[in-house]
């Protein structure tokens, strides 16, 4: 297996710059990963039965994911796409109603959770509110009826990489938000655990403090080395930790890839519609021509030349769609591309965004930096101009535009 | 790099819906297929299951069987009778009667205390509070008692301050009385919590569209707390028929059901008619609790919207809290008049002929009573702790966990709080007087009626609380590897702390003050106070009587006190740590061995 030869190395590379920050007291950061396995899941199918009891409906359908040793996988999806079934799946508290879910080599059907070796931390952090931190993050040790040095051990290790040893004698309620989210990594951490699971941990935090516990939480998993999965539906979020993404709907898994993968070739209007914005525009298929694919938009009387349509194949004369985002367009009065007219201009600061119709669609489209470049305001006619190489051509299944 | 394998997905491709033919929310992990994985939960479930037979649906069903059973098997004989006959006929209507005053008088009364000391900014709101929750933990007996000494033959109103000579206290009017003061805390309770919960910005907001107090009142106030009126109204209704002790000793010649049962079962030793008066008095207060859970489960369209942001100003204005304050002081008065009474009672000479202080009351219950008394405490708090650990128990199994039967062990666990006491007791009876369940006369008996008598109170409170922790709580803790047991005593059990120490507070209490549940049970071997108390009535020694229940009124404070302590310091958190010593000869031994 090539693949888990980079990931050491990966993790060979990662330790010295943790070690140096923690050296002498805590010793190695790989003690942590050591347990740490690769999960798969094969056709993952979960049926719920109605509330009202009367039918079921499909909650998970036919998922199979493979999650690498010492990967970072996100699940990405709108609430009720069936992310956070899945998650549960592999922790063992919902059990699958068809497929095999294995965590490293072990099919775990018939492993209660409690015997699974992962670790998870939830959205409400559900610390103990009757224990100290100190007791809440040796939890997991105790359970396992280990000798008392080694929990102490291990406990203050863990407690010092995270930075909270100094309130191991207080209550949870007594500590910060990003303080408790911090004794919920810790308390899933000591374990060492074959898996960490990540419920929307940060939802709980206001913006700013989610940003910087991301941030953390990211710079730790890859230091540590530990196979995460985690479950999110803020899509800034699942890009800035993730190193793979799964995108998630109604129950199937729609893409998956790495941030720029998803972001750059969604491979359909969902998916370019979710992850940041899209504009679409229905067009027909023409020709291929190498690479770059031809298409004809109705209405405007002009062939375009797309170099980089993505992987979707199209017949001659079919319908596709032409997805491409907001800061790929450019505004201008007279010049190239398609003629419109301003509707609505928002200012934003950093960009300010405009809605321009056209004679076929309505466009948004952002330009970055108003202080120095043209600004237009709602009546003005414009031209607006693609960036061909960064134009996708999808299949043209109406998006809802919101 | 990408290992994902994209099932069933083509882009624009509609993924297809329908799984394989076989699968659905059956198959998989069955609850019954975990339970069997995890033994203690299994054996924990499956003893539950054969408790609450035993105790609850065995006796019951044995009641039912009787009432409908001769020498020659079914009958309908007494079913017949009973509808029939003038004098059950007029003990039911009775019974209903007082029933449906009593639960209007106490509503009241309790609305009148909640409404007082929840929306209105007056003064010694925390005193009504506690005067007002005062009699639910006091003995029974008490109010009939004083009643008796205030209003009776030799009653210090009627005889000594009004010279009436042969005034009746017993009857419809003095039961209504009795029980209004001993059940409007029921009221009170319930409504207080309704009220509580009502969010104030409603009223505000008709007060500041011009409407006036009267009414906010009439539109708003008392729309919104309706549910909990006809709740209170039920339990009440409830409480007052199953009612033994103030009916036994006040009603004189107004018979209710639960009395009569007694006094056939008793005097006349007809057990098929006695227990066709259990399920006469059953069938009322079976369908008045459903009705209340019913009621209960609407109640959701009460405004509930977490804490107020800020405190608001309550009501104020003089000539509203005025007359409600002089209602709550005329009602605390009365209370503190007939505890007082009792008190005076059981120390005076001969009531009502010699107000000399004495303590021979006192001599003559410590030395005659001192065993009854004894076997209360004993019994009380042998079966406290199990009510309550077992009543912890079922909440976190009906709560937490999912097993095939997991309704009808919520069901059979609460239905004890629907069966009036002398019906439960007469089920005992019944039950547990043939091989191989021989019982009666033993303490075995005693405190299995305690503790499933009680245990309802105890499964609510730890219901409620396990609903209030996030289900994420258990299952970090099964996360990071705790079994089932681990994790309800590690984390589960103390989280409850409070539900439970409720719970046993008040199964000790209960235990300490039943009458109707226990009256038939007793033996010569296994006396209690209450029913010696009742003995004493029946023997008119009102101020021994007054004697025992000055004692009980003690060693239920006392009780209360020592259960507190205990639960706060056997289970109360504490922030616990290693020391930096312990860590570092923990450090020093770790790495030495590696």
């Amino acid at each position: 297996m090539t693949t888990t030869d980079t990931i050491a190395a990966v993790k060979t590379t990662s330790t010295p710059s943790a070690t140096s920050k923690t050296a002498g007291t805590v010793g190695s950061l790989k003690d942590f990963s050591s347990q740490s396995s690769g999960v798969r899941l094969v056709d993952i199918t979960k049926v719920f039965p109605t509330p009202e009891g009367t039918g079921e409906t499909i909650a998970v359908n036919n998922v199979n994911l493979d999650v690498e040793d010492g990967e970072l996988v996100t699940l990405l999806g709108p609430s009720g796409c069936g992310k956070t079934t899945t998650l549960r799946m592999v922790s063992g508290f919902e059990y699958p109603s068809a497929g095999h879910i294995y965590i490293g080599n072990r099919d775990v059907a018939n492993v209660p959770p409690n015997k699974r070796g992962i670790a998870m931390v939830f959205q409400s952090y559900a610390l103990f509110p009757h224990m100290s931190i100190w007791e809440n993050v040796a939890y997991g040790l105790r359970t396992r009826k280990l000798p008392k040095e080694e929990v102490i051990a291990r406990t203050d290790k863990v407690l010092k990489l995270m930075d909270i040893a100094q309130y191991q004698r207080r209550f949870p309620n007594q500590l910060s938000g990003g303080q408790q989210q911090r004794v919920a990594l810790a308390r899933a951490v000591v374990i060492e655990p074959a898996v960490l699971l990540f419920d929307e941990p940060l939802s709980n935090l206001d913006a700013k403090l989610r940003e910087r516990m991301r941030d953390e939480l990211r710079s730790l998993q890859q230091r540590l080395g530990i196979t995460s999965i985690y479950v999110t539906h803020d899509q800034a979020e699942a890009m800035a930790i993730s190193d793979r993404v799964v995108i998630m709907k109604d129950g199937n898994l729609v893409q998956a890839g790495s941030p720029e993968d998803i972001y750059e070739y969604p491979t359909s209007t969902f998916v370019a519609n979710f992850i940041g914005k899209a504009n679409f525009v229905t067009a027909t298929f023409v020709r291929k021509d190498g690479p770059a694919a031809i298409v004809r938009v109705p209405g405007e009387d002009v062939e375009l030349v797309i170099p980089k349509p993505g992987k979707i194949e199209f017949k001659e004369g079919a319908r596709c769609c032409l997805a491409f985002r907001p800061e790929h367009v450019a505004l201008s009065r007279s010049g190239q591309g398609f003629p419109g007219q301003v509707t609505r201009a928002t200012y934003f600061g950093d960009m300010v965004e405009y809605v321009v119709e056209t004679k076929t669609a309505s466009l948004t489209i952002e330009v970055n930096n108003p202080q120095i470049s043209e600004r237009f305001a709602v009546g003005d006619m414009v031209h607006a101009a693609l960036d061909m190489d960064c134009v996708r051509l999808l299949a043209d299944d109406a998006p809802v535009v919101e | 790099m990408s290992s994902v394998a994209v099932s069933a997905l083509e882009p624009g491709i509609a993924p297809d819906r329908s799984p394989g033919k076989k699968v659905s929310s059956k198959t998989g992990m069955k609850s019954l297929n975990r339970l069997v994985r995890q033994p203690i939960l299994l054996i924990t479930v499956l003893s539950v299951f054969v408790l609450l037979f035993i105790f609850v649906v065995l006796p019951m069903f044995n009641v039912i069987k009787i009432a409908f059973s001769d020498e020659n098997g079914f009958t309908w004989d007494y079913l017949i009778k009973g509808l029939s006959k003038p004098v059950y006929q007029r003990t039911f209507l009775r019974s209903i009667i007082l029933g449906v005053i009593v639960a209007f008088t106490s509503t009241a009364v309790g609305y009148l205390f909640a409404f007082a000391t929840t929306r209105t900014e007056m003064k010694g709101k925390k005193f009504f509070n506690i005067m007002a929750t005062l009699p639910i933990i006091s003995p029974p007996f008490v109010v009939s008692l004083s009643i008796i000494f205030l209003f009776g033959r030799q009653g210090l109103i009627t005889r000594g301050l009004l010279g009436i000579k042969d005034a009746n206290v017993y009857g419809l009017p003095g039961l209504v009385v009795v029980q209004t003061m001993s059940f409007f805390p029921v009221a009170y309770m319930t409504l207080r919590g309704i009220l509580m919960s009502l969010d104030d910005s409603v009223e505000d907001a008709a007060f500041s569209m011009g409407a006036s107090r009267g009414r906010i009142f009439r539109t708003v106030t008392l729309p919104l707390t309706m549910p909990g009126i006809i709740s209170a109204l039920l339990l009440v209704f409830i409480q007052s028929m199953e009612d033994f002790s103030n009916p036994a000793v006040i009603g004189g010649g107004f018979s209710t059901l639960s009395v009569d049962a007694y006094r056939i079962i008793n005097g006349m030793n007809d057990m098929n008619m006695g227990c066709m008066l259990a399920i006469m008095l059953l069938a009322p207060t079976v369908c008045a609790y459903l009705l209340q859970k019913y009621w209960m489960r609407k109640k959701s369209f009460v405004t509930v919207s977490g804490k107020p942001t800020q405190a608001r100003r309550k009501l104020h204005e003089k000539h509203i809290v005025y007359p409600l304050f002089a209602g709550c002081c005329f009602f605390t008065g009365v209370i503190i008049l007939l505890y007082g009474t009792v008190l005076m009672g059981a120390f005076v000479q001969t009531w009502g002929v010699n107000y000399v202080l004495t303590l021979k009351h006192f001599s003559y219950v410590l030395t005659l009573g001192a065993g009854v008394i004894k076997n209360s405490v004993i019994l009380a708090a042998v079966a406290a702790p199990i009510g309550g650990f077992l009543g912890m128990v079922i909440a976190y199994l009906t709560v937490r966990q999912r097993f095939p039967g997991r309704r009808l062990m919520e069901i059979a666990s609460m239905l004890m709080f629907a069966i009036p006491g002398i019906v439960s007791c007469i089920g005992y009876v019944a039950t547990f007087n043939t091989k191989p369940l021989l019982l009666t006369g033993t303490a075995v008996i005693l405190v299995a009626t305690f503790t499933f008598r009680n245990i309802p109170v105890a499964i609510e409170s730890g219901t409620s609380t396990l609903l209030q922790i996030d289900t994420s709580i258990d299952e970090a803790a099964t996360i990071s590897g705790a079994g089932t047991w681990y994790s309800f005593r590690t984390i589960t059990l103390p989280m409850l702390r409070n539900a439970f120490l409720s719970g046993l507070t008040y199964s000790f209490v209960r235990a300490m003050t039943a009458v109707s549940a226990v009256i038939l049970l007793i033996s010569p071997h296994w006396n209690l106070a209450t029913t010696k108390v009742f003995a004493l009535f029946e023997a008119s020694q009102f101020s021994d009587a007054a004697a025992y229940v000055v004692i009980m009124i003690v060693i239920i404070l006392a009780a209360m006190g020592i259960i507190n302590l205990l639960v706060n310091l056997l289970l109360k958190p504490r922030a616990k740590a290693p020391s930096a010593e312990a860590v570092e000869a923990a450090l020093q031994a770790q790495g030495s061995s590696k």
